[in-house]
C-alpha cells in the first residue's frame, strides 16, 4: 500500500514545531543545537517528498537534500566549536547568561 | 608651424616640475632650469613670429589666420563646443613676442633680485604657471579657452601678489586682486553666455566670419533700454576692464604692488593687464557692430586714463606711481581701441596704435618696474623719502630709468613717442575733445615720470647712514639694458605693416601738427617737473599746501577704496549678507536639525526592542512570519 504524501508532511510539520519550541524555550545551548538539526531535517523531508511524488522524473530535491545535510554537519561543527569557546568564558552554556549583544 | 603647442607646454611641464619637485633642487639649479626652459619658448616664439610674418600675404594682402592645434575638448550641443587649440594671427604673434620677451627678462632678474628668498624655487613654479596661462590666453582659439586661461592668469596672479604669505599686506592684496577680477569676470562669463546663446558659436574665426551675426540674432531684443547685443558686448568688456584695472575696478592694481618687484613688471605692468585689451581686440569687429559699446569703452578709457595721472602725481611710494602710471597708460590704449572703426584703415588706425602702444609699453613700463626693484634692492624701501641722488651710485640704472621715462613721457625716438603720438593722432580724428583730453594726460604723464626720475635720481641724498647704495648685480642689470635697447629702436618697427584693422599694410606716418604738439606739452611738463623737483626745495610742499583739498584727495586716491569698504561693508554685508546668513543659520540649518534631533529622539525610545536575548529575536521572528502567513492567506 502507497503511503500517502500528507502522511510524510504530517511528520515533518510536527518535527519542524517541536524544533521551533525547543529552539525558544530550552536554555542549553547544545539543546537548542538539536532543535535546530530538527528544523533542518523537517525541511529535508520536505524537499525529498515533494520531489518523489510531484516530480518523481527529476533528482533536484534529492540532491539538495544531500547537500544540505553536508552543510548541516558543518554548521553543527561551528556551532560546536563557539559553544565551547563561551564554555571556557562564563564557564556553562546557558543561553540566558548571553545578553551581552545588545544596544 | 605645428611646433608652436611646445610654446605653451614647455612652461606647463616646467611649472609642474618645479612644483613638484623643486624644493630639493638647490635654488641656482631651479632659477636656472626656469629660465632655460623660458629661454626656449622665447626663442620658438620668435621663430614662430618670424615664420608668420615671412609667410606670402593672401590676395587681398592679409596675413592668414592659421590654427595649427585645435582639438575638440567639450561638446554640448552640435554647434556649440569647447575646443583647445592655438590660434595665429598677427596680434596673438605679437602678444607671444612680447610675453616671452619680458618673462625671458623677468626670469633672469628675478635671479638676483630673489635671491636667498625663502621659497625661491615656489617663485619660479609660479613664473612658469602664469607664462603658460598667459601664452594660453593669447593664442586662445575660441572665447572659452581665453575665459579658462584669463582665470589661470588671475590664479597665478593671486599666488604671486601673495608670494610673501606671512606678511598681512600682501595676503590681503592677493585677495583683493582675485575677488575684483573675479567679480568683474562674472560679467565676462554671463558676456561669455549671452554670445554664445544667440550665435551658438565660441569659435573667435567663426565669429569673425560674420560680425554682425549677434546684432541680427538679438534684433528687437532689448533689456532695460538697451540692446541685448550691446549688453553681451558691454559685459565681455566689464571682464577685460577688470583684469585691465580700468575705473571703478582698479582698486586691485595698486595694491598688488605687495608682490615681488618682478612680478609687479611682469604681471602687473607688460602682460596680464593688458589682457582686457587684447580681448576688447580680438572682439573688435564685434565691437564695432556696436557702436555704442565702443563709445562706452572710450568714456571709461579716458576717465580711468585722467583720474589715474592725477593720483600718480602725488604718490609717494615709486611702485605705486608705476603702478597707477600702468593703469593710465592702459587706459590710453582702451581709448584708442574705443575711437577706431573696422570702416577702413584709416578710421581703424586707432586699432594700430593700441597694440603698438601695448607693445611698446610693455617693454619701457617692464624695464622701468625692473629699475624700480634695484633701487628698492639698494636703498630697501618703495618711499622717495628715503631715496635721492641714487645717479651717482647706480649708473646703470639711472641711465635705463631715464630712457623708460623719456619713453613713456613721448620724448622722440624713444618707442613710447611712436605709440602714443598714433593714439592721439586716433583721438583727434574723432573729435577735437578726445584729443586735447588725451593730450593733456600725456602732459600729466610726463610730469609725474619726471617727478618720480628727479625725487629718485637727483633731489638731496637723504641719509643713508652705513649702508651706501650700490649698483644692482649683473643678473639684474643685463635685462634693464636689454629692455632700454628695445625702447630706444622699438618705435622704428613698421608696426602697421604687421598689425592693422582690416589686416592689410598700413604705413605709418607722423601727424606732426599732433606730434609737435604732445612734444611741446610733454617737454613743458618735464620742464616743470625739472623746476620743481631737481634738488630739494620746498616749492611742491607749497604748491600742496596751496591745493590742499585736491591734494589730499588725490592721495587718497578720491577715497575710491574707502567708498568700496564702504559699499561692502556698510550696504551689501549689513543688509543682504546678514539676513541671509540669519535664513541659512535658523532656517535651513533650523530644519536639519530637527530632523536629527527627531531621529535621535525615538531611536532612543525603541533601542530597548535589542534586548541581546537571542530567543526572543526568534520568537518575534516566527511569530512576525505567522502573521505574514496568516496575512497572505486571508487576502
Amino acid at each position: 500500500m502507497e503511503i500517502p504524501m500528507i502522511a510524510y508532511l504530517v511528520v515533518s510539520t510536527i518535527m519542524f514545531f517541536a524544533g521551533v519550541y525547543g529552539f525558544v524555550t530550552r536554555k542549553n545551548m547544545l539543546a537548542m543545537l538539536i532543535s535546530l538539526e530538527l528544523m533542518l531535517n523537517a525541511a529535508d523531508i520536505n524537499f525529498v517528498v515533494f520531489n518523489r511524488y510531484l516530480y518523481p522524473e527529476a533528482l533536484e530535491g534529492f540532491f539538495f537534500t544531500l547537500f544540505a545535510i553536508g552543510i548541516a554537519a558543518a554548521e553543527t561543527a561551528l556551532a560546536i566549536a563557539i559553544i565551547i569557546n563561551i564554555f571556557r568564558h562564563i564557564r556553562n552554556v546557558d543561553v540566558h547568561n548571553l545578553d551581552k549583544m545588545k544596544y | 608651424m605645428e611646433y608652436s603647442a611646445i610654446i605653451l607646454l614647455l612652461p606647463l611641464c616646467m611649472f609642474l616640475f618645479l612644483g613638484l619637485v623643486g624644493h630639493k633642487l638647490s635654488e641656482r639649479v631651479a632659477g636656472i632650469l626656469g629660465t632655460l626652459g623660458l629661454t626656449v619658448t622665447a626663442v620658438l616664439a620668435y621663430m614662430v613670429a618670424f615664420n608668420y610674418f615671412t609667410m606670402p600675404r593672401n590676395a587681398e594682402g592679409v596675413f592668414k589666420t592659421l590654427q595649427p592645434v585645435n582639438f575638440e575638448w567639450l561638446r554640448f550641443t552640435e554647434h556649440l563646443h569647447i575646443d583647445l587649440g592655438i590660434l595665429l594671427d598677427p596680434i596673438s604673434v605679437m602678444m607671444l613676442v612680447v610675453i616671452t620677451t619680458v618673462s625671458l627678462m623677468v626670469h633672469i632678474y628675478s635671479m638676483g633680485y630673489m635671491h636667498g628668498e625663502k621659497g625661491f624655487q615656489r617663485y619660479y613654479a609660479f613664473l612658469s604657471l602664469f607664462s603658460f596661462s598667459m601664452l594660453g590666453l593669447v593664442v586662445a582659439t575660441n572665447i572659452f579657452q581665453m575665459y579658462i586661461f584669463w582665470e589661470l592668469v588671475g590664479v597665478s596672479s593671486y599666488l604671486l601678489i601673495g608670494f610673501y604669505y606671512t606678511k598681512p599686506a600682501a595676503v590681503s592684496a592677493s585677495k583683493k586682486a582675485f575677488i575684483v577680477t573675479r567679480f568683474a569676470d562674472l560679467g565676462f562669463l554671463i558676456g561669455i553666455l549671452i554670445l554664445s546663446f544667440f550665435t551658438e558659436t565660441f569659435d573667435f574665426q567663426t565669429l569673425m566670419s560674420n560680425p554682425t551675426s549677434l546684432v541680427s540674432e538679438t534684433a528687437g531684443m532689448t533689456f532695460m533700454g538697451c540692446s541685448v547685443a550691446a549688453w553681451a558686448m558691454a559685459l565681455i568688456f566689464m571682464g577685460g576692464a577688470g583684469k585691465s584695472a580700468m575705473f571703478p575696478l582698479h582698486i586691485w592694481l595698486p595694491d598688488a604692488m605687495e608682490g615681488p618687484t618682478p612680478v609687479s613688471a611682469l604681471i602687473h605692468a607688460a602682460t596680464m593687464v593688458v589682457a582686457g585689451v587684447y580681448l576688447v581686440a580680438r572682439l573688435f569687429p564685434m565691437y564695432c557692430a556696436v557702436p555704442e559699446v565702443l563709445d562706452l569703452i572710450t568714456w571709461v578709457g579716458a576717465i580711468t586714463a585722467l583720474y589715474a595721472a592725477v593720483v600718480a602725481c602725488v604718490q609717494t611710494d615709486i611702485k605705486r606711481v608705476l603702478a597707477f602710471s600702468t593703469i593710465s597708460q592702459i587706459a590710453f590704449m582702451m581709448v584708442a581701441l574705443g575711437v577706431a572703426f573696422n570702416s577702413d584703415l584709416h578710421a581703424g588706425l586707432g586699432y594700430m596704435a593700441s597694440m603698438f602702444h601695448l607693445f611698446t609699453h610693455a617693454m619701457f613700463k617692464a624695464l622701468l618696474f625692473l629699475g624700480a626693484g634695484c633701487i628698492i634692492h639698494a636703498v630697501h624701501s618703495n618711499e622717495m623719502s628715503a631715496m635721492g641722488n641714487l645717479r651717482k651710485y647706480m649708473p646703470v640704472t639711472h641711465i635705463t630709468f631715464l630712457i623708460a621715462c623719456l619713453a613713456i613721457a613721448g620724448i622722440p625716438p624713444f618707442s613710447g613717442f611712436f605709440s602714443k603720438d598714433e593714439i592721439l593722432t586716433a583721438a583727434f580724428e574723432k573729435s577735437a575733445f578726445w584729443g586735447i583730453w588725451m593730450t593733456a594726460v600725456a602732459g600729466l604723464t610726463a610730469f609725474y615720470m619726471f617727478r618720480l626720475y628727479y625725487r629718485i635720481f637727483w633731489w638731496s641724498k637723504p641719509d643713508y647712514g652705513h649702508h651706501t647704495p650700490h649698483e644692482a648685480p649683473k643678473t639684474m642689470y643685463l635685462p634693464l639694458v636689454f629692455l632700454a635697447l628695445v625702447t630706444c629702436v622699438a618705435g622704428f618697427i613698421p608696426f602697421g605693416e604687421f598689425v592693422s584693422v582690416n589686416g592689410q599694410e598700413y604705413h605709418i606716418h607722423l601727424d606732426w601738427s599732433v606730434a609737435t604738439t604732445s612734444i611741446i606739452v610733454a617737454v613743458a611738463a618735464i620742464a616743470l617737473a625739472t623746476w620743481m623737483y631737481l634738488s630739494e626745495n620746498t616749492k611742491p610742499k607749497a604748491l600742496a599746501d596751496k591745493f590742499r583739498a585736491l591734494h589730499t584727495a588725490a592721495y587718497h586716491r578720491f577715497y575710491m577704496d574707502e567708498l568700496y569698504m564702504w559699499v561692502t561693508h556698510k550696504v551689501i554685508f549689513q543688509h543682504i549678507c546678514r539676513p541671509i546668513a540669519w535664513f541659512d543659520r535658523h532656517i535651513v540649518d533650523g530644519t536639519m536639525n530637527m530632523l536629527a534631533t527627531v531621529t535621535n529622539g525615538v531611536s532612543y525610545g525603541i533601542r530597548k526592542l535589542q534586548s541581546g536575548y537571542i530567543q526572543w529575536y526568534v520568537w518575534v521572528f516566527i511569530m512576525g512570519a505567522l502573521l505574514i502567513a496568516v496575512l497572505a492567506m486571508c487576502f
